[in-house]
């Protein structure tokens, strides 16, 4: 019974971590499905998120309605942050070479990270984040953390949220349709600008909630924090289908599983290379993710 | 017309003898002090680096951001090589950069396969695990605090400056060969355009493989020629900053232009020095600087130009021999 | 006289998602023959050119080519550059140069296929790499002189007006030595001046180096002017195939392009 009831509380873990995974990798896929690019900075706006949500909880303390009100002003923070550098950085190149937006969206994460360094009220430190104390909830012979509860409920309610988004408003359809031809879509007369805008907002608000939720779960902050998640997140959007919004789902859950259970059954501190070898073998496997679809390209 | 080759090879040749032999007298007869000397010759090797990486991004036209990590192999291999197998050094040096070779197809075969940015993604995270692994693998590789590795080169600044700067000279003038070639071609027209290319006969995969080996095989020679010179390697010399610290004299020279990267790697070696006051700051105006650049003037200082020697050499003279002739005239 | 097959389609399909874009196109191309393919704009004739020339694969049928050494050989799955060493070239709708290489440059790529070094010859510049970069150099000025386009092999391709351009992409096409060319609309933009030069090159080419030639247009003066044979693409599907003036009188030919009214009239 131990080794099983360990197991699951691993799978649960797993999951947690997954989820917020999931919730960065739909950023990553869906802006690269609707400009083709990779964010590099994706994963700092979760780093800013989570100190958004820093400092709102250590203003007022820590308690449930802080955490959602931290959770909110995190989402705000980098929705605003997103659209800016969207703005920016990346409009004036949207149509130079690929390489050329490459380059300036890992400028772009250099500068989140740094500005964040330098900043004197932030600094390089790492800072302890301010936990909820929760019940843990009993099933049986598992006993999950409440705050391991607390993410898996959110991104659900997230991503459930973004599901309706997509798939069922007039702007989602836009985002559908820009994804898929950009030039069509302005000629049908969409405002191509402003749906790409608003996929890295939402995609922001996404990575700020996950921030936030990440927070609490690892808790502590510091300006790097965004890197592994954020190139592991990537993955997760590699191998559930660059481009598919439940493909980012599905790979950020079975990326989390897989990375906990490593850290919990094999050699810890190659639990980070787990990644990248899944992305080796999903490049070399199957390119297009276990949901993606082949893209034609039009000669 | 062969007086035209010879005449073509010799002045580039002439230009390269003075480039090594003056600054060697100079600086055996403490002309140049040694810091400076170091600081040379240390412009030397990040030249080594900018050559790699003109040749995966600029001139095959894929983003690497893990250049810095076939450094690190260079170095580390020559470093087991010389002191575990017991290997002569210079034989050493050509093996470590076979290594990183090998390492180079085995990180570009599954990802030069697919269309798409995989590669920049696949070499970020290629240079973190590299750097993860040399820090874990403590026995061999003396963990994170690195390892000492002292060679001739360490204490002798002259034989520093002429083994280093040779060896960049003669990089360069084997990769401007193999860039004027069918090969080089090949890989441009792959830069180019993929369909096109692949359409006149030229297999995209190859010469995108071929393009990442060699620029992996020429990081691979500067991280041995590194660890020889400053006798000392850590694994963060394989980390994504130091591969963006070689991007960006790419990036600044002219992506694509030989003469560009090299300039701008001595260039901001030098600065180096006066950047160091900036500290942290550094790592924030560096990455403005680079949008900016891709903003305002993506192709750099001099885009795909190259500083062609002999129509240098023919303007120089022909400029010198209108003043001579000036000066004749008024003194009629 | 005996004519030789150059290459036979067989009922080829390809469907994209859930379009068929073309459906069930079968032809005979003769050696040294002259092909029209024409129809209305999304008709599917690209989309045939790119099976051709392996950037698709079809879905169903088959394709067979017989190569530089008359060999047959089945051709569905192979991609571009397996197909241009066995002896398909082809030219684009939308220009596809190497625009920041130099016009003789753009040439000497496509005879790739003919080098004779190694990377020693290549490192050292070795006399037989010289030898190797003069041959070239002469063959691609030769090409480019027969287009009178030689004047610019020092240009950037991407420099080139478009007229030259579009010579420049035929001249590499050729550079190639294949047995079958496809032009893909290679009079586009072209004023009438510059289409009768055109076809009088095209002519010329075709006798020159006995090839056979698939092209597809929209300007019908150039088709009916050169082509032997025309064959017509509506939705994805062959609606005729024939001889020029037996195209031009063709009911469904006119439907197409014109409208019921039209074919009535």
């Amino acid at each position: 019974m131990n080794t099983g009831s360990i197991f699951f509380q691993q799978l649960i873990n797993g999951i947690s971590l997954g989820s917020i995974y999931a919730l960065i990798a739909l950023g990553y896929t869906m802006v690269y499905g609707i400009v083709k690019l990779i964010n590099f900075a994706h994963g700092d706006i979760m780093m800013i998120g989570a100190y958004a949500g820093y400092f709102v909880l250590r203003a007022f303390g820590p308690s449930i309605p802080v955490f959602v009100l931290a959770i909110f002003v995190a989402m705000i923070v980098c929705c605003i942050m997103g659209i800016s550098i969207e703005r920016l950085a990346y409009r004036p190149l949207r149509n130079a070479p690929r390489l050329n937006s490459l380059i300036t969206a890992i400028a772009v994460e250099l500068i989140l990270q740094n500005l964040m360094r330098v900043i004197p009220f932030i600094g390089p430190d790492p800072r302890s984040f301010p936990t909820l104390s929760l019940p843990a909830i009993d099933i049986g012979f598992i006993s999950i953390p409440g705050i391991k509860a607390l993410v898996i409920i959110g991104s659900v309610l997230l991503m459930v949220a973004l599901n309706i988004l997509v798939n069922y408003t007039k702007t989602g359809k836009a985002m559908r349709s820009v994804s898929y031809d950009l030039q069509a879509s302005s000629l049908m007369g969409i405002n191509v600008n402003r749906t790409i805008a608003i996929t890295f907002a939402i995609g922001s608000i996404l990575a700020g909630a996950g921030g936030v939720l990440y927070a609490s779960a690892y808790p502590q902050v510091d300006p790097m924090m965004g890197y592994m998640p954020g190139l592991k997140a990537f993955v997760a959007a590699v191998l559930g289908g660059i481009g598919s919004i439940p493909g980012a789902m599905v790979g950020g859950i079975i990326l989390g599983i897989a990375e906990t259970l490593t850290k919990g059954y094999g050699p810890s501190q190659y639990a980070d290379a787990i990644s990248f070898g899944i992305l080796i073998v999903i490049l070399l496997v199957k390119p297009t993710g276990l949901l993606g679809k082949r893209r034609v390209v039009k000669v | 017309m062969k007086n035209k080759t010879f005449r073509n090879m010799l002045i580039p040749a002439i230009i390269a003898l003075i480039a090594i032999i003056v600054p060697t007298l100079l600086i055996k007869l403490a002309v140049i002090d040694e810091y400076t000397a170091q600081i040379i010759t240390l412009g030397g090797i990040n030249a080594i680096m900018a050559l790699s990486v003109n040749m995966i991004c600029g001139i095959t036209g894929q983003l690497s951001l893990g250049q810095a990590g076939f450094m690190a192999i260079g170095a580390y291999s020559t470093i087991l090589l010389t002191e575990s197998a017991h290997i002569p050094l210079p034989l050493a040096v050509i093996l470590a950069a076979i290594i990183t070779a090998i390492f180079g197809f085995i990180i570009g075969f599954p990802t030069l396969k697919l269309e798409g940015d995989y590669l920049a993604i696949v070499t970020l995270g290629f240079g973190e695990i590299i750097r993860v692994v040399l820090v874990n693998l403590k026995d061999i590789t003396g963990g994170p605090n690195g390892k000492q590795f002292n060679t001739i080169l360490t204490f002798d600044p002259t034989i520093a400056y002429v083994v280093i700067i040779g060896a960049l000279i003669t990089l360069i003038i084997f990769l401007q060969n193999f860039i004027r070639s069918t090969y080089g071609r090949a890989i441009l027209a792959v830069r180019e355009d993929e369909i096109a290319a692949n359409s006149a006969g030229v297999g995209v995969f190859k010469y995108k493989m071929l393009g990442f080996i060699v620029a992996s095989i020429v990081a691979g020679i500067g991280g041995a020629l590194y660890v020889c010179f400053i006798g000392f390697i850590k694994p963060d010399q394989a980390s994504f900053n130091k591969s963006i610290d070689y991007l960006i004299f790419v990036v600044l020279g002219g992506m694509g232009s030989t003469t560009g990267s090299v300039l701008a790697a001595f260039v901001l070696t030098y600065l180096q020095e006066f950047l160091r006051i900036l500290q942290d700051y550094r790592m924030l105006l560096y990455p403005v600087v680079l949008i900016l650049v891709m903003i305002f003037r993506p192709q750099g200082l001099l885009g795909t130009k190259e500083m062609n020697f002999v129509k240098t050499f023919d303007k120089l003279r022909g400029f010198i021999a209108k003043k001579i002739g000036g000066e004749k005239e008024d003194g009629k | 006289m005996e004519n030789k097959l150059r290459l036979q389609a067989t009922g080829i399909s390809i469907v994209f998602g859930g379009l068929r874009a073309v459906s069930d196109f079968s032809c005979d191309l003769f050696d040294g023959e002259l092909v029209g393919l024409i129809g209305p704009n999304g008709a599917g004739k690209t989309t045939v050119f790119n099976m051709l020339s392996g950037i698709y694969t079809p879905t169903s049928g088959q394709i067979t080519f017989w190569d530089k050494d008359d060999k047959a050989c089945v051709i569905n799955k192979k991609s571009p550059s397996q197909l241009n060493r066995l002896g398909i070239a082809r030219t684009f709708q939308n220009i596809r140069l190497f625009g920041s290489l130099s016009v003789r440059d753009n040439v000497k790529i496509a005879l790739h296929q003919s080098r004779n070094v190694n990377f020693f010859d290549v490192l050292f510049r070795t006399p037989r790499f010289r030898l190797d970069e003069k041959s070239m150099n002469e063959k691609a000025e030769q090409l480019l002189s027969l287009f009178k386009i030689d004047n610019k092999s020092n240009e950037l391709a991407k420099n080139l007006p478009y007229g030259e351009q579009r010579k420049l992409e035929i001249v590499r096409a050729l550079a190639s030595n294949p047995r079958l060319l496809l032009l893909d609309e290679p009079a586009a933009g072209m004023n009438p001046q510059e289409t009768e030069d055109l076809m009088n090159l095209i002519a010329f080419i075709r006798k020159e180096f006995k090839l056979t030639i698939l092209l597809i247009e929209h300007d019908m003066r150039l088709v009916m002017g050169i082509c032997e044979k025309i064959m017509v693409l509506d939705y994805g599907k062959t609606i005729a195939v024939g001889k020029p003036d037996e195209i031009k009188t063709n009911p469904l030919v006119i439907k197409a392009y014109l409208g019921q009214e039209a074919a009535d009239a």
